[in-house]
């Protein structure tokens, strides 16, 4: 920490926030909010003689409430910048009559009570997210007694009570009496691996952290006996099997089964459960001294402002979403991202550390380059047959594109913004967008010549490159067989598919047409696949009004790792395929030519008219 | 349509047994060849490996090819490679289409030979298809500026912050609190090695 203060090249902002990010890849513009610290950072020498002064008595979030802290404070000894803080909240104010007293005490003149919160602009090449995670809030699992049992606490609450950093100095006591436990339990996967409360997913730390408290216990306090109740012991890791065999060998008991709830005895404090041992199959009561809760991880509460800022996605967990789960592992969906330590999942340090030196690695390669190249297939307005209808400007994910109705300002793309997914182009009602490498010319062709013979017999897919399109690769590898009437045509996001895409295979004579996407948190360009639906919605009303079954053209979400589901879907479509008669196909054709003739009359007479 | 300028070569890999021991890979290359703007259709063993490559590329000498197919298997792996070879040989790469008959044929068909021929032919005429409008592409250049912002000074933002620095690039980080040291600070011994975390 300290090697971060005195780096030559770390500016660390510290009671600083984002506040708003423009530009792209190598060109980020960012405004940060630097809050007041009301003490001057630089001269400040960590004396402690305006701590010792203030009158401010508030509870100390360091050490989780354990004890107190005032309102000028340090918030740990080891704190970097090394310097006070004023919670200027909870400060009584540079009133001489109220207080002042701080003020008075410091030689150094380093308080200031007129600061002032400041805006920072920076100009960046890459950004790394690395702002954490929030830890799980027992508090509703009432069962567990969390905040009405005073001896029960949770593992981050245990690490400041065995931390000889913290209130009690290292000696290990409980919070009723102020006496050293001598039965201790550890309830594993609290909010962790839960399906009604909590998280569903496996928080990764807890049981090896648990391992690791009970070694701390046995080292310091070796007759202390401890239970540990699991679901699994999770010790995956490099060595963690050891120091698992360790805790075992040190007498710790490890009971395959949680305990349904916790009592406590009113006079004692102390608590008593009742747990299923499910490998020996009985019922085990225990009365114990303390319970420490391990609580899960899960995603930051406040995460979302960032996430809209930098136009990151989640995944079903509240995770940030990666590029690609194996490939590109730190970096976010958008270019110059990067994702480091449990913003992206929960991870131990060592984890962390990993990530964030695979970032930096990441975001250097980035750095280095005096210049870089941008993806040619991005969007390009044909500014004579814009509108400045704006439409383009609202289904942007990645705010690339600016317009003006008002001011008669036709389109322009930002195009190192632009990520080429496609969705303004299919949304532009006057073809006035095309996507380069992506244009409609390449996909009306490609849907031709899959239906030149033989229509009848096939069915047209439109598979998005990053899940769907991933999916039916992963089929192939997995050599898992579906009727071959499939003729996929790879779009880069299932936005990209227009609806001319889709009626005119249905003219060429395709008995059905599968459109398919990730599913909506995992799209790969934030939520453009949400104007899939929105399309696919209206097409359907189309059809119907038209007099053809709207079941024909399907639409399902996977993801790339749903290899098996495509296979099923495919073949569940074959059997749709199978009731799709040459009869309503040639009838579909009629309709459709009828449809479009229409529609080019009407536009000629709009044409003559105007 | 026909355009007299199109000069296309599909190469349709073998991949060993993999393609070619559930299609018939020479009726495919038959195909290919007859084909509109097709100038030349080839077999390869492995198309991505040096030899294949170096067999594309030599064609394209030869037949002054301005368009290439391989039918071979995902874009989602050997795209890049095939745009590197074409690019290479002086061709534009997105002058260069993937026909996936791999994934998307052979290993997903391969109990019936003739169903799964017939469905690499429609997947090569669809690649052709789609060639016949490729156009070159300029990836444009932009330049870099040399700083990086991490935001959250916890463990991770720490490491990636030194690394960084380390390297040579400027770092602003930027912590929300009065202090950096993030969740990690507030543990007391952390595993596997069992010492302090700060």
């Amino acid at each position: 920490m300290t090697d971060v203060g005195r780096h030559p090249r770390i500016k660390l902002m510290t009671l600083s926030e984002v506040e708003s990010i423009s530009g792209y890849v190598g060109n980020f513009r960012v405004k940060v909010h630097k809050k007041a610290r009301y003490v001057d950072e630089s001269e400040c020498t960590a004396c402690n003689e305006c701590t010792d002064i203030c009158p401010v008595m508030k509870p100390d979030e360091y050490q989780m409430g354990f004890s107190i802290r005032k309102a000028i404070y340090m918030p740990f000894p080891q704190a970097v910048p090394s310097s006070f803080v004023i919670n200027m909240d909870e400060c009584l104010g540079n009133n001489p009559i109220a207080c002042g007293k701080c003020l008075e005490k410091c030689d150094k003149k380093c308080i200031d009570f007129d600061m002032q919160d400041e805006i920072v602009e920076l100009n960046v090449g890459t950004i790394i997210v690395a702002t954490g995670l929030d830890v799980y809030d027992p508090t509703a699992l009432d069962e567990y007694g969390y905040t009405r049992f005073e001896n029960v606490v949770t593992s981050l609450e245990f690490e400041r009570l065995i931390c000889a950093g913290g209130p009690t100095d290292g000696h290990f006591v409980r919070p009723s009496d102020g006496k050293t436990p001598k039965r201790i339990g550890f309830i594993q996967c609290v909010g962790s691996r839960a399906y009604k409360r909590g998280h569903p997913y496996c928080s990764n730390v807890c049981c090896m952290n648990t391992i690791k408290d009970s070694l701390l216990l046995k080292e310091h306090y070796p007759d202390t006996e401890l239970s540990v109740f699991y679901i699994d012991i999770r010790a995956f890791g490099k060595g963690f099997e050891d120091l698992f065999n360790r805790s075992k060998k040190a007498g710790v008991r490890y009971i395959r089964g949680l305990p349904e709830h916790i009592a406590e005895d009113h006079d004692s404090g102390n608590l008593l459960l009742k747990v299923e041992n499910t490998t020996a199959g009985c019922i085990e009561e225990f009365e114990l001294d303390m319970v420490v809760l391990s609580v899960g991880l899960e995603s930051r509460q406040d995460g979302a402002q960032l996430r809209h800022l930098l136009a990151l996605s989640q995944t079903s967990d509240g995770f940030l979403a990666e590029c690609h789960p194996k490939l590109m592992p730190v970096d976010a969906p958008t270019r110059g991202v990067f994702l480091a330590g449990c913003v992206e999942a929960p991870k131990d340090i060592k984890d962390s550390v990993t990530q964030a030196g695979a970032a930096a690695a990441r975001a250097g390669a980035v750095l280095s380059a005096d210049m870089i190249k941008l993806e040619a297939a991005t969007a390009v307005v044909d500014k004579e047959k814009c509108t400045c209808c704006e439409v383009c400007v609202r289904v942007c994910p990645y705010v690339a594109i600016t317009a003006s109705r008002k001011q008669k300002i036709p389109a322009e793309v930002t195009e190192a913004m632009c990520r080429g997914c496609g969705a303004c182009a299919a949304e532009c009602q006057f073809g006035a967008i095309s996507i380069r490498h992506f244009d409609d010319e390449q996909y009306m062709a490609q849907t031709e010549a899959a239906l030149e013979e033989n229509p009848q017999d096939k069915v047209i897919v439109f598979a998005c490159n990053w899940c769907s399109y991933a999916a039916s690769d992963l089929t192939g590898t997995s050599r898992v067989q579906y009727p071959p009437s499939a003729r996929i045509i790879r779009t880069m996001c299932s936005g990209r598919v227009d609806e001319k895409f889709v009626l005119q295979a249905f003219k060429l004579g395709a008995p059905i047409v599968l459109v398919s996407g990730c599913h909506f948190a995992d799209c790969h360009y934030i939520d453009a696949n949400r104007w899939t639906q929105r399309r696919m919605d209206r097409l359907w009303s189309r059809l119907e009004r038209l007099g053809i079954r709207p079941e024909r053209l399907q639409l399902e979400w996977m993801s790339a790792a749903e290899g098996n589901r495509f296979a099923q879907v495919m073949t569940e479509i074959e059997e749709m395929r199978t009731k799709v008669t040459r009869e309503e196909i040639e009838e579909t054709k009629k309709i459709l030519e009828e449809y479009e003739s229409k529609k080019k009359k009407g536009t000629a007479a709009l044409g003559s008219s105007t | 349509m026909t355009d007299d300028s199109l000069r296309i070569g599909v190469f349709v890999c073998d991949c060993g047994m993999n393609i070619a021991g559930f299609i018939d890979c020479e009726e495919v290359r038959q195909y290919a060849e007859g084909l509109d703007g097709v100038v030349v259709a080839v077999r390869n063993r492995y198309t991505c490996a040096d030899p294949g490559q170096d067999e594309i590329k030599k064609h394209i000498r030869e037949h002054t090819l301005n368009r290439v197919v391989v039918a071979s298997c995902s874009p989602r792996l050997h795209e890049p490679t095939f745009r590197n070879c074409v690019a290479e040989a002086g061709l534009n790469p997105y002058l260069f289409e993937m026909a996936n008959i791999r994934e998307h044929c052979s290993w997903v068909h391969s109990t019936n030979l003739e169903a799964a021929t017939q469905k690499t032919k429609d997947i090569v005429k669809i690649a052709v298809a789609r060639a016949r409008f490729l156009k070159p592409q300029m990836e444009r250049e932009i330049p870099v500026t040399d700083a990086a912002m991490v935001i959250g000074g916890g463990i991770a933002g720490i490491q990636t912050s030194l690394d960084l620095a380390d390297a040579g690039h400027m770092v602003y980080l930027v912590e929300k609190q009065p202090t950096i040291g993030g969740m990690m600070a507030q543990l007391d011994k952390t595993f596997p090695t069992m010492d302090c975390s700060i």
